[in-house]
């Protein structure tokens, strides 16, 4: 038996380290696979939301599941046209690094 | 039982969440972005979703990390340069995630009768369970996810296409 305010508590870890990451990182691609890792633990508190609600009315709920679902089919394709952009980025700029791709800083 | 396969694979999945965090070659944190990716799949087992277990494998730990090793080897991308980043981040960034994550676990961890236990082998969502709201309830959505693949495909090839 494990309580699933443990997920939760795990879910809420791995969301802060990502945002930590996200302003951490100089590197457009790390940048990037923070934003993955924040939205995996989100999945991570969706799934244990629907374990929650189908403890709570007695029977089986997907609804949550579900929503993991269509995150993960978003997130591949925001994948897949966030490296399409990196790709774009590096061949315009040649550099990764975030601090130099400024061009619309004030 | 349960919880002990709860907590080597929430340690295994911090761990891999702070060295992606630590490391400074972009390949060492895709590597280690993986096993998060893949120790959050158990979890999933032991939450008994089944069907996302499988789908975090495939589409996660495999689809989407491969697009990104794939890319960091296309780029030759090194390790990134030490600089010090926006100053705005160190004084908002980390007091809020830190503020964040303390709220949610306080809340999470005074709240925790509320939230119940979670039993192994209960309430596991199988594929079918799963598919039957999917293709009945959620027909629309389904397929204009499907669309959206569609889109994202042509924007990819179209964005990464070299300019003549």
């Amino acid at each position: 038996m494990v309580p699933i305010a443990y997920y939760l508590v795990l879910s809420a870890i791995l969301f802060s380290i990502g945002v930590a990451a996200f302003l951490i990182k100089r590197n457009i691609i790390t940048v990037f696979m923070s934003i993955e890792l924040m939205l995996n633990a989100v999945n991570l508190a969706f799934v244990a939301f629907s374990r929650q609600w189908s403890q709570t009315t007695g029977h089986l709920q997907v609804n949550g599941q579900i929503f993991v679902f269509f995150v993960m089919v978003v997130a591949a394709a925001e994948a897949a046209v966030g490296l399409a952009i990196i790709i774009a980025v590096f061949r315009a700029r040649n550099t990764l690094n975030v601090d130099q791709i400024d061009l619309m800083k004030l | 039982m349960h919880l002990a396969l709860f907590i080597f694979f929430a340690v295994l999945c911090v761990a891999g969440a702070l060295n992606l965090l630590l490391q400074r070659h972009p390949i060492n944190s895709a590597l280690s972005l993986i096993v998060v990716m893949s120790s959050l799949a158990v979890l999933y087992l032991l939450l008994g979703a089944e069907f996302l277990a499988a789908a975090q494998v495939i589409v996660y730990s495999g689809a989407i990390m491969v697009l990104f090793t794939f890319v960091i080897m296309l780029l030759n991308a090194g390790k990134e340069e030490p600089t010090h980043g926006s100053k705005l981040a160190y004084i908002a960034g980390f007091p809020g995630a830190a503020a964040l994550l303390g709220l949610l676990a306080f809340i999470f961890i005074s709240r925790r009768e509320a939230f119940g236990q979670a039993r192994l082998g209960d309430y596991i969502a199988t594929t079918g369970d799963l598919s039957q709201v999917l293709f009945t309830k959620l027909l629309l959505p389904f397929e204009v996810t499907s669309v959206l693949i569609l889109i994202a495909i042509l924007g990819a090839v179209a964005l990464a296409r070299k300019e003549h």
